[in-house]
């Protein structure tokens, strides 16, 4: 690859739009990360005098959003807070490391596409860390908000790539909760549902992947349920069979007394820390993003257009539907099993139609096959239910409102039918890239 | 003997709720094509208008300026309730599915359960979260028919909501409103090509479908006068259930279909344990829907081709 010199036409041809947007346009990701890694830094060291300097009791936990809304005269405090401790920094050291971070860029992107993601995804999850690592609520809405990820990723396979109406998902994921937590309840701590611990405590978290997978297995076990009947029909009526599979699986639970009944499991061993929840998103994204731009995930578009013709196409439509529905729920399992040890209880009622509504509402918000629709829906469905708790009732009236806007205007959601593509997120940004300059 | 009698009289009362509110989802889905997430709330919002209206002629009659029977105010009730029930469905219709008519059939859906979620949270609001108690219109009485218990209002719980449901069928099959909802199930394209305006008749639709949840909000209400704002969700969900179940273009088919799962719930608490009522009532729905995929009266239809 040529090496990149960033070169600036002259300043004053260009129209003001162009020269205020322009560097924006031409800072790579690395510069944002960056700058993001610079404003936390300064939170860290500056963040409570500064804060106490405006006039806040504590450090704004969510951008000082929840301040505004609860107390609106501590307004110009929190804004201030955001823009000296956040924006400045984030956009100074951004623009300015511009041109080096190009040239970093194209170098990590010349040792390899996967080492520079890597490397983007540590940098990435170093700022995550150092910001949840302010207070306790933070590292919760950011673990839940990665796990909401995995769950809306995983449904819009089926209700955005396949096109159907699934209602199952909350039963998948409650499956692969109680898989992962018999696990780990069984094996490494002293229960009263299961008697004496088989193994060592040490071993919990090294083997709790394997917790993972196996409820993620069994969930996929019970979407053959209603991956058989789907050869048969489509459309609203597998939606009553997925929904039914929803009752059935909730109900079940109730009345397994071995698994603690209605009342559910607690005291799940702490094994769902944030650098394990993020690793196994960023794993799941990813495989789930090959998975989408791989043949069997193109087959599930044309299924979803035309069955017929997808099937008069050589597309084996029982195999890629079984594999899909097995697919999504084997991650809808997953984030089950994180769910319940991030909880740390769970009961059958977590898992009802309520949280199918929620699940939804951010698969659909966000936007139907999509990998960055899903990214998008759930973190900012789930951001805006943190923020807006202030508001209480009108929290319930607001979110319902806006989704009906989005539902109106973008009938498909936010960003429906993007894909993900790591390498073009991560590649150098100058404008000389594409050629024509000496 | 009795006791499967005794049975067989609960399930009516039971399923007859159940069918009434799956008339609504099956009116909006056979001739629209969407489902009406918002139904069950409608289902709620009728029940506390009922209770509104009930209290308030209650009060006005206690209070000596119009003295009515109790009889005359549950029938104002119903009358009334139908009335603004039928408004708040209509509005519904308006501002969440009409932008949306050709949207993906699964935006709508969405709507419908946003919209659902609002009226909760509103009638949150504007009620309270404390449970409200609906005024007792009627004396309870009771006949003893060789062991069968039989109360009044069971009586009319179960004869009122047929009533309705004849009084639907005919309308759907004689009318010419009727006949022009029975044509726009067949094609809502080509339909509205021959002067049918698709707007009023999705706008009679979503009325006469919330009349009809409002009269089972208020039968519901009249058996277990206890309300909530979150009663609607269960409901709504089961109703939806029994709506399918009948099939597409069917109307009394949604009607038997809400029998049968009155049915399929009460005996099944009656033979087994009743914790496990939701798990045996719903495997059953799942083998009928898996041998018989286009439900009861629905026309069959498959996606491979037939050559």
């Amino acid at each position: 690859m040529r090496a990149i010199s960033p070169i600036t036409p002259p300043a004053g041809k260009r129209p003001l739009r162009c020269r205020i947007f322009d560097p924006f346009r031409e800072t790579p990701l690395l510069a944002w990360l960056f700058g993001a890694g610079l404003a936390v830094l300064l939170e860290h060291l500056l963040g409570e005098s500064f804060a106490a300097l405006v006039g806040l009791a504590k450090v704004p936990v969510l951008f000082g959003l929840m301040i505004i809304l609860s107390k609106p005269l501590l307004f110009p405090g929190a804004l201030l807070y955001v823009a000296v401790i956040y924006l400045l920094p984030l956009v100074t050291v951004a623009l300015l490391l511009a041109r080096p971070a190009n040239t970093a860029a194209a170098a990590l992107l010349r040792l390899g596409p996967a080492v520079s993601v890597l490397f983007h995804l540590a940098l990435f999850y170093a700022v995550l860390h150092f910001w949840a690592e302010i207070s306790g609520y933070r590292e919760m809405t950011v673990k839940f908000t990665l796990i909401a990820v995995l769950l809306t990723l995983s449904l819009n396979l089926i209700n955005g790539y396949m096109g159907e109406f699934s209602c199952s998902h909350p039963g998948f994921m409650a499956l692969g909760a109680y898989g992962a937590s018999i696990f780990s309840l069984s094996l490494f701590v002293n229960d009263p549902l299961f008697g004496k611990a088989l193994l060592p405590a040490f071993l919990g978290p090294w083997l709790f992947p394997l917790g993972l997978v196996g409820g993620g297995l069994l969930a996929a076990l019970g979407a053959l349920l209603i991956a058989i009947p789907s050869f048969k029909t489509r459309g609203d009526y597998l939606a009553i069979i997925s929904l039914a599979f929803l009752f059935i699986v909730k109900s079940l639970l109730e009345n397994l007394p071995f698994v603690g009944g209605p009342r559910g499991m607690g005291s799940q061993p702490d094994y769902a820390s944030l650098p394990v929840v993020f690793a196994w998103t960023a794993m799941g994204v990813w495989i789930m993003n090959n998975y989408v731009r791989s043949t069997l995930g193109r087959s599930l578009n044309a299924i979803r257009d035309d069955e017929a013709a997808a099937e008069a196409m050589s597309v084996n439509t029982r195999h890629t539907k079984m594999t899909a529905f097995m697919f999504a729920a084997f991650w809808a399992g997953v984030a089950g099993g994180l769910f319940a040890h991030m909880m740390r209880f769970i009961n059958p009622a977590t898992f009802g139609v309520q949280r199918l509504a929620e699940m939804l509402a951010m698969v659909y918000f966000g936007g139907l096959n999509s990998v960055y629709g899903s990214i998008v829906g759930a973190v900012s469905l789930n951001l805006l239910g943190e923020v807006l708790r202030p508001l209480e009732l009108f929290k319930w009236i607001f979110i319902p409102l806006l989704l009906i806007l989005v539902m109106i205007f973008r009938p498909t959601g936010l960003l429906a039918f993007r894909d993900f593509d790591a390498v073009r997120l991560v590649q150098p940004r100058s404008r000389d890239r594409q050629g024509g300059a000496p | 003997m009795t006791y499967f009698l005794q049975n067989v009289v609960n399930a009516l009362q039971w399923g007859s709720f159940y069918a009434l509110i799956a008339l609504g989802y099956s009116m909006v889905y056979s001739i629209l094509m969407l489902f009406n997430f918002a139904h069950g709330d409608i289902f709620m919002v009728g029940a506390y208008i009922g209770f509104g209206v009930a209290t308030l002629l209650v009060a006005l009659s206690a209070g000596g300026a119009v003295v009515l029977p109790g009889w005359l105010i549950l029938v104002l009730t119903l009358l009334i309730s139908m009335f603004l029930t039928a408004l708040l469905g209509m509005l519904v219709e308006r501002v969440g599915y009409r932008p949306l008519r050709d949207a993906p059939r699964a935006s709508a859906a969405i709507t419908g359960l946003m919209i659902g979620i609002i009226l909760e949270t509103g009638n949150l609001w504007l009620v309270g979260a404390r449970r409200v108690s609906f005024p007792s219109l009627i004396p309870t009485a009771t006949y003893d028919l060789g062991g069968v218990i039989l109360t009044n209002k069971k009586i009319m719980i179960v004869l009122v909501a047929l009533a309705f449901m004849l009084a639907l069928h005919f309308f759907v099959r004689r009318s010419k409103w009727g006949m022009a909802m029975r044509a726009m199930a067949v094609d809502y394209v080509v339909v509205p090509l021959m002067g049918v305006s698709i707007n009023a008749v999705a706008r009679l639709t979503f009325a006469i479908g919330s009349a009809l949840a409002a009269v089972a909000g208020i039968l519901f209400s009249i058996a277990y006068p206890v309300l909530d704002p979150y009663m609607g969700i269960v409901f709504g969900w089961k109703a939806f259930v029994a709506a399918i179940l009948g099939g597409r273009g069917s109307i009394m088919g949604a009607a038997l279909a809400g029998f049968l799962l009155g049915f399929i719930e009460i005996f099944v608490a009656m033979a087994f344990p009743s914790t496990l009522r939701d798990l045996i009532a719903y495997s059953i729905i799942m083998i009928i829907l898996v041998f018989r995929p286009h439900g009861f009266f629905g026309e069959p239809y498959s996606t491979k081709l037939r050559l």
